[in-house]
């Protein structure tokens, strides 16, 4: 069990100021009429949903936005993640979402993966498990628009 | 924070710090905070004679029910029997073999739908629920129509949360086989009028099943005197144990019901050519059931009959007056269900604040709040909200409890408004 100190810091851990601001104020929150591709994901224990857009330059993401519903953390990472695949192809941009899952599950990540930059503020997450599913509907619902699939992702059984 | 006005006086019959030492976990701390639960439509805690006697059982007590000769297999059977008995007299039912035993509500709603949902319900009629069902109160009905092309009839909610009476009464149907509602909301709290509904649906000979998982533990339930035909409710949510709980149904209707499961003990005699079928209740208690279980929710009965329901219920009620009062000083706060009638529920969203942050930030102040969709979705889309934080109340709660809630949303608002 934690000291008093101790959970107040990891409750500030959790919600660090660059989470509160995108979560107030999220990136990218729009739809992108003629999307090349769109997915959407949902979270059933808590009625969460994203709906993810992408615009694909041959092997680019040249744009990325998202609509919906969540919780500061899961608001924030949507928010996030839209600016951080833009300009990445779907090889790194699928390496970064395998570097941002052990962040947030607290597993330690394969050496020579991408630098995470300003999503390693994510890291808290992985002090309290029922949030990482927050903080994952968004890059999972992403990587089911990058390979066109029609079934709406679902947090349950994406193996959380 | 000041101590507000309150509403009315504690009622002195009801000694709550004498009771909150019966419930051990109430001890405990939280983040190195006192524990506030305020979680209790999801689950309450448990006291000292529940789990004493859980124990006993398995110490003292224990063997297989409706078996042996041996001594303690009819001891076991003796305590499981009078643990029947003592939720018959509960819920007033007429005789103890009304009261069936099963895994918790969802699983008597299985039975009924499943039993005598098959039986009755056919091609182009129809089942009655209402827009404040439990999941629980909506699947299984939604799985029988699939099966037999019949229609689920939802009736609506008004924006108090309370289900529009007039509406509920206009869509009992010649083709209506049932109609099954909750006595209390679990998602809002709202009480509805059972005896009434049940004066209705019997004008057109329609049976009624309710849905007592969060009244059992408030209310003081008559199942004759409310008049309805089935009434269930769970272990868990009335101080007793997980993994139990209780279908009543009227002798008439369960001894004209085919079982819902097959195999041991439901059975008098077994071929491979036939079987027949023991009487009413075992006739639906196939295999090893939960003994301890029962025992114990034996005892919780006892607990919550000792303290009396209607003592619970008019402190718990002065609790939710005095909630409600409170919560209305917390900026941007709108309270979600405020019906007339309500009893033990303070749904409630923030604004600019999404409910599962409002939980785990009260979680770091060692309070336990529900967020989410209270496995309510449709209250959730009739609200136009994705999800509410809900406060639920037990009669070990305290106004102090109340007061550090409002303190924790005013910490919430803070970090996020």
């Amino acid at each position: 069990m934690t000291t008093t100190r101790g959970a107040a810091s990891e409750l500030r851990e959790l919600y660090q100021e660059v989470i509160l601001d995108h979560g107030k104020r999220p990136r990218n929150l729009r739809e992108i009429p003629g999307a090349d591709r769109k997915a959407e994901g949902f979270n059933p224990l808590c009625g969460d949903r994203a709906t993810i857009y992408l615009t694909l330059d041959g092997d680019v993401v040249k744009d990325a936005s998202f609509v919906g519903k969540g919780c500061s953390i899961s608001t924030a990472s949507a928010s996030m993640m839209t600016e951080a695949v833009k300009g990445k192809t779907r090889a790194e941009a699928e390496a970064l979402f395998e570097r941002f899952h052990a962040l947030v599950t607290g597993v330690e990540a394969k050496p020579g993966g991408p630098e995470l930059g300003k999503l390693a503020v994510f890291s808290g997450v992985s002090e309290f498990p029922v949030r990482v599913k927050c903080a994952s509907l968004a890059w999972h619902t992403f990587k089911a628009a990058l390979h066109g699939e029609a079934t709406p992702v679902s947090t349950e059984t994406g193996g959380e | 924070m000041s101590q507000a006005r309150s509403p009315r006086a504690t009622s002195p019959a009801f000694d709550v710090a004498q009771v909150r030492r019966d419930f051990p976990i109430l001890a405990t701390t939280v983040h190195d905070k006192p524990l506030v639960y305020l979680d209790n439509a999801a689950s309450a805690q448990k006291p000292h004679a529940v789990i004493d006697t859980e124990r006993r059982v398995y110490e003292e007590s224990y063997a297989n029910v409706h078996r042996g000769v041996h001594q303690l297999s009819m001891r076991a059977t003796d305590l499981y029997e009078g643990a029947r008995v003592k939720v018959q007299k509960l819920l007033n039912a007429a005789s103890h073999k009304e009261i069936v035993f099963t895994r918790g509500t969802t699983e008597a709603i299985n039975l009924v739908a499943s039993s005598y949902g098959r039986k009755h319900v056919g091609a182009g009629d129809e089942v009655l629920i209402t827009g404040l069902e439990h999941h629980s109160n909506i699947v299984p009905w939604q799985m029988l129509c699939e099966e037999k092309g019949a229609r689920l009839r939802v009736a609506p909610l008004s924006d108090a949360g309370e289900v529009v009476f007039d509406e509920l009464d206009r869509l009992i149907s010649p083709r209506t086989r049932i109609v099954s509602v909750a006595h209390v909301s679990n998602a809002l709290g709202t009480v509805l009028p059972i005896a009434r509904i049940v004066e209705r649906a019997h004008a057109h000979g329609v049976p009624v099943f309710v849905d007592g998982a969060q009244s059992v533990p408030r209310l003081p339930v008559d199942v004759r005197a409310l008049g309805c035909d089935f009434y269930a409710f769970s272990g868990h949510k009335a101080y007793g144990p997980s993994g139990i709980g209780v279908l009543y149904g009227r002798a008439d209707l369960l001894s004209s019901m085919p079982p819902y499961q097959g195999g041991g003990d439901m059975i008098l005699s077994v071929t491979f050519e036939k079987t027949i079928y023991n009487d009413i209740p075992y006739k639906f208690e196939a295999g090893t059931p939960n003994i301890a279980g029962a025992i114990a929710l034996g005892a919780a009965v006892d607990y919550m009959t000792a303290l009396g329901l209607e003592a619970i219920h008019a402190y718990e009620d002065e609790l939710l007056a005095y909630g409600t009062e409170r919560l209305a000083t917390v900026p941007g706060l709108t309270l979600i269900g405020t019906a007339a009638e309500k009893t033990g529920v303070l749904s409630f969203v923030l604004d600019g604040v999404h409910p599962h942050d409002i939980g785990t930030v009260l979680d770091y102040d060692g309070i336990a709040i529900r967020t989410g969709h209270h496995c309510a979705q449709p209250v959730m889309d009739r609200f136009g909200v994705p999800a509410t934080a809900r406060a639920s109340l037990a009669f070990y709660n305290t106004r102090e409890e109340i007061d550090a809630l409002v303190l924790g949303l005013h910490k919430v608002r803070e970090m996020f408004a």
